[in-house]
C-alpha cells in the first residue's frame, strides 16, 4: 500500500532539500516529493506534523553477533534496536563465530536478515580469513554474495603488506577497506586511554599516537594504491588532523566517529566504570573537542554506533577483563541530536548527514537521500523529544551503555524501510512491525558495484 | 587537621579518604601497636568475626601481616590464594566473592593483579572489603603504614620532603604514597627512569626527577621500590645491573644526603638491585619498624570494619554479637576504639 507521509520539515541533505514537504512512496521506493499531497484513497497517511522526515538512517558500523554469538544479540533483536533507534539500513562487521570471510557465511546473514530483520542488512566480509591477518579473503565470491565492504574490525588489518593487498583487491571490487586503526605495540591488552586518568587508577593504557601511526600507514597506503579507505571509529585529534590532511590530497579517505567518543572522555572511567570499556578507548576532551571539529568542516563525514552488545554475566568482572565495546543503536540518534545539534555544534541537515548521505556514499549503497526512484527508507525524527535513557527498556539483548539514565533532547519517532513503517512511536508507546515486502528486500539499496 | 572517624563499609584507596580520616587511622595503628608489644598478643575484639584474606597474587608479607592482624584480634582468618581458587574453572570475580561472602564472611581482603578489582567487589558484596593492593592501582594499608613509620620519627608531614624511587608507573605503593602524603601536607619527589614514570607524572601532585642524586639530596625520607624482576622489565629497563648502576640506593650516593635521611622500602627487596644491602640494613633503614607497623595498621583496619556492620547499625548483627567486645558500643566508641574499649571485657 502506498505511504504518504505529510505535514514534516523534510530534510533531505544529499538533494539539499530543507522545507515543508510531503513524500509519497510507491512500490517501496520513492514516488514523490512535493508540497501538500492530497491523500488518494488507499493511501496509508501517516502524519508527521512538528516533525522532521530525513532519508533512512544508515548505522555503517554494528556486531549483529550472528552466528556465533547469539547469546549476546541476534539479527533479530539487533535490527529491532536498530529500528527502535532509527535505522532502517544496518552494515553488520564481520567478527562473527566463525568470522564472515567466505560467501556461504555471508548468504547465511542474508538468509538469517529475510526471516528476522527489522531493518535492511548490509553484511561486511573480513579482510582476512578468520581474521588472522594472513591470506586475504575471496572478495569478489563475497562482495556478489552481498558484502559491501571489508574489514578485520576488532583489530586492525595485521601488516602493512597485507592492507596493501587488501586496498588493491577491494578498490578492484569498487568497495572500501574499513580499518579499525589501532598500532597493536602499542595498544595490545591495555585498556584505556593513557593521560592524568590512567596514571591515578593505575589501568594499562595506550596513547593516542596508537591510532595516529596506524592512520598514518593506512593513509600512505590509500595513497600508493589509489583505491578507497575508511576508518572505523575515529578517537584522536591526530587522527582527525591526517586525515583531513589527506583529504586536501584528494587521497581515497573517510572516516567515522561513534557517539560515545563525541560524548565523552576518559574521565568517565574514573570509579572504574565497567559502562566505559571500548577499542580504541574514550580520550581526552582535547580529542572529543577535535572529533567535533573534525563533524562540523566535514572531515569526519559519518556517524556510526559501533554497537557492541555483550552478555550480562561477562560484565561481572573486573575492569581489565571486560570485554571492550557498548550498545549504540538505541542512544546515537539522540546523543547526535542532544549534543551536537542543540549543544549548536552542527546544523539538524549537517546531522542528518552523517547518518545518510555519508555512509551510503562510503558504502556505495543507493540510499542516503530521497530522490525520487531510491528506495522508500525514511526516518522520523521529534528533535525536541525529551527522555530518560532505560536500558532495561532496550530491544537489544545488550545493556552495556554509558548513557543509563541520562536525560536527552531529541529521538527517532519513526522509521519507514520500503514504504512499510517498521517503528512508530509518534503517539508514544514505540511499535516494532519487522516484516517489511520483499520486494523491498535487505540487499535493496546495496550498490551493484563501482560508485562515483 | 584533625583525626575524623572513619565510618566506611571498605577501605579501598587512599585516594577517597580525607585528610582526617588518614589521620584518624593512624591513631587507631598507634592504640593497637601496643598489643603487639605485650605477652600474650591477643584481644577478644572480633572473636566470632570471619575475615577471608582472598588473594589473587602470590604475596608472602601482606598476606601474612593480615593474617597475624586478625589473629590478634581473635578472628577466624582464611586464607585463599587464586592459584586453587574457583577463578581458573571459569567462575567470575563476582560468583567467587559472593560464595564467600554467602558464608557469612566480615570482611573479605582482596589483592588483585587488576586495578579496581577491590572496588568492584565493594559494589557487590554488602561485607566489608580491604584493597590489599590492585594491580598498579593502589596499595592503602601499605601506605598508611609508612605515614605512620615516617610519622615515628619525623613526627609533623608538613613540608617533609619524601622521594620514591622506582618504577612509579607499575606500583600501587608509589600510588598510595603519593596521594596520602599530598593529602598530610607533605611534599613529594618521584624519581626513575622515563620509561617508568607514569604519563602526566605531574598530575598525581608530585615534583617528578630522572636524576636520582637530585631526589637523595633533597629527601628527608626517601623510598625505594622494589624493581620487579620477574616482570622481565621488557621495555622499561635494560637490565638489573643498568637499573642498579644509574638508579640503585648504595652508601656511595647517599653521602650527599641529609644526616637523618630516613631510608624505606615496602619489600620484599633486591639487594643489590634498588637497594645495597649495607643501606638496606644501615642506620637509616626502618625498613623492619614498616613491617611491624602493618600489623598494627591492620588490626585497626580490620577492627573498624567488622566492628562497623555492628557499629552503623545493621540491628540483627548487633544482637547476634551481643557478646562479643566493641559490638553495639555504639559510632561514638567505634571513633574512639582505643585498645581499652576493644578489650574491654
Amino acid at each position: 500500500m502506498p505511504l504518504l507521509i505529510k505535514g514534516s520539515r523534510l530534510i533531505d541533505p544529499a538533494e539539499g532539500v530543507d522545507g515543508a514537504f510531503d513524500l509519497l512512496i510507491e512500490g517501496g521506493r520513492v514516488a514523490r516529493v512535493d508540497r501538500d499531497i492530497p491523500p488518494r484513497g488507499g493511501d496509508d497517511v501517516l502524519d508527521a506534523g512538528g516533525l522532521v522526515a530525513a532519508p533512512g538512517f544508515i548505522d555503517m558500523h554494528v556486531h549483529l553477533r550472528e552466528p556465533g554469538e547469539e547469546y549476546k544479540e541476534d539479527t533479530e533483536s539487533g535490527t529491532r534496536a536498530a529500528a527502535a533507534g532509527g535505522f532502517t539500513a544496518v552494515a553488520c562487521m564481520a567478527n562473527t563465530d566463525p568470522v564472515n570471510d567466505s560467501s556461504s557465511i555471508t548468504e547465511r546473514i542474508l538468509k538469517r536478515a529475510r526471516e528476522a530483520a527489522a531493518c535492511r542488512v548490509h553484511p561486511i566480509g573480513a579482510v582476512s580469513a578468520g581474521r588472522r591477518g594472513e591470506r586475504l579473503t575471496e572478495m569478489a565470491d563475497q562482495r556478489a554474495a552481498g558484502c559491501v565492504a571489508f574489514s578485520d574490525d576488532g583489530a586492525p588489518v595485521r601488516t602493512a603488506q597485507l592492507m596493501r593487498s587488501a586496498l588493491e583487491y577491494a578498490g578492484m571490487l569498487g568497495v572500501p577497506i574499513l580499518d579499525h586503526a589501532e598500532d597493536m605495540s602499542l595498544s595490545g591488552g591495555r585498556v584505556m586511554n593513557e593521560g592524568a586518568i590512567s596514571t591515578a587508577l593505575g589501568l594499562d593504557a595506550n596513547p593516542a599516537a596508537s591510532e595516529d601511526i596506524c592512520v598514518y600507514r593506512d593513509i600512505r597506503l590509500a595513497a600508493l594504491t589509489g583505491s578507497r579507505l575508511h576508518i572505523l571509529h575515529t578517537t584522536s585529534g591526530g587522527a582527525v588532523g591526517l586525515i583531513r590532511e589527506a583529504k586536501n590530497k584528494e587521497i581515497g579517505v573517510t572516516c567515522e566517529v561513534t557517539p560515545h567518543h563525541f560524548t565523552l572522555t576518559d574521565e568517565e572511567i574514573q570509579g572504574f566504570n565497567s559502562a566505559a570499556k571500548m577499542a580504541p578507548p574514550l580520550r581526552s576532551e582535547a580529542d572529543r573537542q577535535a572529533l567535533i571539529a573534525g563533524l562540523k568542516d566535514g572531515t569526519i563525514e559519518a556517524i556510526a554506533s559501533d554497537h557492541a552488545p555483550h552478555y550480562e554475566a561477562e560484565l561481572q568482572v573486573e575492569f581489565d577483563a571486560l570485554p571492550f565495546g557498548v550498545v549504540g543503536l538505541e542512544t546515537a540518534v539522540s546523543l547526535a541530536l542532544d549534543r551536537l545539534v542543540h549543544s549548536g555544534s552542527l546544523t539538524l541537515a549537517q546531522m542528518i548527514s552523517k547518518f545518510t548521505a555519508g555512509p551510503a556514499k562510503i558504502l556505495g549503497l543507493a540510499g542516503g537521500s530521497l530522490r525520487v526512484g531510491v528506495p522508500g527508507d525514511v526516518t522520523i525524527l521529534d528533535p525536541e523529544r525529551e527522555y530518560e535513557v532505560v536500558p532495561g527498556a532496550f530491544e537489544s539483548r545488550g545493556r552495556n551503555t554509558p548513557f543509563d539514565g541520562m536525560k536527552l533532547r531529541g529521538r527517532a519517532a519513526a522509521a519507514i524501510v520500503g514504504g512499510k513503517v517498521v517503528m512508530n512511536r509518534i503517539s508514544g508507546e514505540t511499535v516494532i512491525d519487522a516484516g517489511f515486502p520483499a520486494d523491498a528486500g535487505v540487499r535493496e539499496g546495496a550498490g551493484a558495484g563501482e560508485m562515483n | 587537621m584533625k583525626p575524623e572517624p572513619f565510618h566506611r563499609k571498605d577501605l579501598l584507596s587512599i585516594r577517597g579518604l580525607s585528610p582526617g580520616e588518614i589521620l584518624f587511622l593512624l591513631e587507631i595503628t598507634d592504640s593497637f601497636r601496643e598489643v603487639n608489644e605485650r605477652e600474650i598478643k591477643k584481644v577478644p575484639s572480633l572473636r566470632g568475626k570471619t575475615v577471608v584474606n582472598l588473594f589473587f597474587e602470590p604475596s608472602t608479607r601482606t598476606r601474612t601481616s593480615f593474617e597475624i592482624a586478625g589473629k590478634r584480634l581473635s578472628a577466624d582468618v582464611i586464607n585463599i590464594s587464586a592459584a586453587v581458587s574457583a577463578a581458573q574453572k571459569g567462575e567470575t570475580l563476582r560468583d567467587t566473592a559472593r560464595n564467600i561472602e554467602a558464608m557469612a564472611t566480615d570482611v573479605v581482603v582482596v589483592r588483585h593483579p587488576a586495578s579496581g578489582a577491590p572496588a568492584y567487589l565493594a559494589r557487590e558484596l554488602r561485607c566489608g572489603v580491604v584493597n590489599a593492593g590492585d594491580g598498579c592501582h593502589e596499595h592503602p594499608t601499605q601506605a598508611l603504614l609508612d605515614l605512620y613509620t615516617i610519622r615515628e620519627h619525623k613526627k609533623e608531614f608538613g613540608g617533609l620532603h619524601v622521594s620514591i624511587v622506582g618504577d612509579i608507573a607499575r606500583s600501587r605503593v608509589a600510588r598510595s604514597n603519593i596521594v596520602a602524603l599530598a593529602k598530610l601536607g607533605a611534599e613529594v619527589m618521584i624519581c626513575g627512569p622515563r620509561t617508568m614514570l607514569p604519563a602526566e607524572a605531574e598530575s598525581l601532585g608530585a615534583r617528578v626527577t630522572t636524576r636520582v642524586e637530585e631526589a637523595i639530596e633533597w629527601s628527608d625520607v626517601l623510598m625505594a621500590l622494589r624493581i620487579q624482576l620477574e616482570r622481565g622489565g621488557g621495555a622499561a629497563f635494560p637490565s638489573a645491573r643498568e637499573y642498579a648502576n644509574t638508579y640503585g640506593i648504595n652508601r656511595k650516593r647517599l653521602q650527599g644526603a641529609k644526616p637523618d635521611l630516613l631510608i624505606m622500602h615496602p619489600g620484599p627487596i633486591n639487594r643489590g638491585v634498588e637497594m645495597s644491602p649495607d643501606v638496606a640494613d644501615g642506620p637509616f633503614s626502618v625498613i623492619l619498624e614498616q613491617v611491624e607497623y602493618g600489623v598494627a595498621c591492620r588490626m585497626g583496619i580490620l577492627y573498624l570494619l567488622a566492628g562497623q556492620r555492628n557499629a552503623t547499625g545493621a540491628a540483627d548483627a548487633a544482637e547476634d554479637d551481643s557478646g562479643t567486645e566493641a559490638a553495639g558500643e555504639g559510632a561514638d566508641e567505634a571513633r574512639k576504639p582505643g585498645v581499652e574499649n576493644a578489650v574491654a571485657h
